[in-house]
């Protein structure tokens, strides 16, 4: 069931620049969808819209059900926004900025509920703490905690990780797998590719205000992905001999190494003709290693490719 | 929410500014007091001691009521414009613009606030005056009814101001610039009738005429303009502003992008 369900979307700012042209995204319900795409690619201007703060040209946006803008308050309820930016009232303590979270939603006090919050977030000691005397971190993680006071099913995560240290970003991960645990629905958008690898079950790709593809991580790196076999030689090349020029190698490591790139996705990888052809030529063979492409090297490709293509 | 209105959310406000108001209350209390005792000294004891009586009424008392309309329309549109704008300012309006809230919740808790702290502030001036000259309030239902309009009205403009405003100057602008001339020209320390004709007339394009002069009614039972006008220029004040934020939020100018 679509959690999410975004179809045409178009935003056009007042200045002219389409931000949004027409986009059309299906969330699925306890998901963690990751949103990759450079600056300006319009993630900020995607969320924006689902949650209320950017008024869509056209199209249509449902959250649960409910439309964005005729059943505005409906669909508001189930959604919570950690912002890109850490926007909290300076001097405002912990537990009370977070109340007056839950208190927007018109829902009751909790205390119970906001200990909870508090606590999942390592921020119950410092409740009674004005913001202004918390750590960068620490403000995320307040941030964190306003969105989830109202108890949303779907939380947007606008780059929740942006300049935080390794040691935190570890931390926000496990808190998103355990609020997936909980079944809320979570769209994460980050410019860091190991991000949306470590967490995301589907990987969305925007760029210039579309979506260039939406697939579950796994099958995209399988169909996208590919291998890298690297060879380490007993004795080092100058160049590569001309019998082994058909297979695409390069020379790596002051000749030390051979570099053989190859589909995964493909029926013939082609290794056990290049070892062949790697005895026959009396290369003798000290190590060899594989790695698959990461995320990244699969985005820039993507972003690239639609890039050639509109010029 | 209850009644298709999230009066939670009206609360949630409410309570969070008023904080900010308890935060600083030293300085809320202090500051209207040192600036009325001020008034006092130089309209009351200086300048007074050469007028006599202003329609029957002692000078020092006869500012009173002007002393605090100055005050309270200055506290009602300070509070609420900075209330709106500072969200805007460092960014936690979202929240506002995320939450299952419609513009009358939103500005029911902001003004709702001002107003509050507004009437605070009038009553400590009233207070403090007390100390200075015998106040007498001959329609006391009649000064809180125009001390709560009054609040309401001015901290809607406020909050329309805040949310109009891009910067801090422009934040000050229109109080500095607009308000407080209208309100110094609106009799605050004179009765119209003490003007020459021309100016008498002009005076009459000053809403703020029509507020110190009802107000100033309830105290002495005397105006510069009929009562019942009074009350319906600060009704079709109110009402404006309304109108005006009811447009605003509806197009999201300067709020939603």
């Amino acid at each position: 069931m679509a959690m999410v369900d975004i179809t045409g979307l178009r935003k056009v700012y007042d200045d002219g620049f389409e931000a949004l042209k027409g986009v059309d995204l299906s969330i699925h319900e306890g998901e963690i969808l990751a949103l990759l795409g450079p600056n300006g690619a319009g993630k900020t201007t995607l969320i924006s819209a689902v949650c209320g703060i950017a008024v869509p040209t056209g199209g249509t946006i449902e959250v649960g059900g409910h439309d964005v803008l005729r059943d505005y308050r409906a669909a508001r309820r189930l959604v919570g926004l950690v912002p890109q930016e850490v926007n909290l009232e300076p001097f405002e303590k912990v537990i009370r900025t977070v109340r007056f979270s839950r208190g927007l939603f018109g829902l009751p006090a909790d205390e119970a509920k906001i200990e909870a919050i508090l606590r999942k977030l390592s921020l119950w000691d410092k409740r009674d703490t004005p913001i202004r005397a918390l750590s960068g971190g620490m403000k995320r993680r307040v941030l964190i905690a306003k969105a989830l006071a109202h108890e949303p099913r779907v939380l947007f995560l606008d780059e929740p990780t942006a300049g935080v240290d390794v040691e935190l970003r570890r931390d926000m991960w496990e808190t998103v797998a355990e609020l997936k645990a909980d079944g809320v629905t979570i769209i994460l958008t980050t410019h860091y590719i190991e991000e949306a690898e470590a967490i995301a079950d589907r990987i969305g790709v925007i760029s210039a205000g579309r979506i260039l593809l939406v697939e579950d991580k796994a099958s995209l790196m399988a169909r996208l992905g590919r291998k890298t076999l690297r060879i380490d030689l007993a004795q080092p090349l100058a160049a590569i001999p001309g019998a082994l020029s058909h297979h695409g190698l390069t020379l790596a490591d002051d000749g030390a190494t051979l570099v053989y790139s190859y589909d995964t996705g493909s029926t013939r990888s082609g290794i056990a003709r290049l070892m062949a052809d790697l005895t026959a030529e009396g290369l003798a063979v000290r190590d060899v290693s594989t790695a698959q492409d990461s995320l990244e090297t699969i985005f820039v490709g993507l972003v690239n490719e639609r890039q050639e293509g509109a010029a | 929410m209850s009644g298709g209105i999230n009066f939670g959310a009206i609360r949630a406000i409410y309570l969070f500014e008023m904080s900010r108001f308890f935060r600083t209350l030293g300085q809320s209390f202090v500051s209207p007091v040192i600036s009325t005792s001020l008034y006092f000294v130089v309209f009351g004891a200086a300048i007074g001691s050469r007028i006599d009586q202003v329609e029957g009424v002692s000078y020092g008392a006869f500012i009173v009521p002007g002393l605090v309309m100055l005050s309270v329309i200055t506290q009602a549109i300070s509070n609420a414009s900075f209330g709106i704008y500072f969200p805007k300012f460092i960014g936690t309006i979202y929240e506002l613009l995320s939450a299952p809230v419609n513009f009358l919740e939103i500005v029911a808790g902001y003004v709702g606030a001002a107003a509050t702290k507004a009437l605070f502030i009038g009553a400590v001036i009233l207070g403090t005056a007390a100390l200075f000259v015998e106040v007498q309030i001959l329609h006391p239902f009649a000064m809180l009814a125009f001390l709560v309009l009054t609040c309401v009205s001015f901290a809607l403009l406020g909050f329309i101001i805040g949310i109009w405003a891009e910067n801090f100057e422009q934040l000050q602008l229109v109080p500095l610039l607009v308000v407080t001339p209208l309100v110094f020209l609106g009799g605050s320390f004179y009765s119209i009738s003490m003007l020459p004709e021309t100016w008498q007339t002009i005076a009459l394009f000053n809403p703020v005429v029509y507020l110190i002069s009802g107000f100033r009614w309830s105290f002495f039972g005397m105006a510069d303009v009929p009562v019942g006008l009074s009350l319906l220029a600060i009704a079709g004040f109110t009402a404006l502003c309304l109108t005006v934020l009811w447009w605003i939020f509806r197009t999201g100018w300067r709020i939603r992008t």
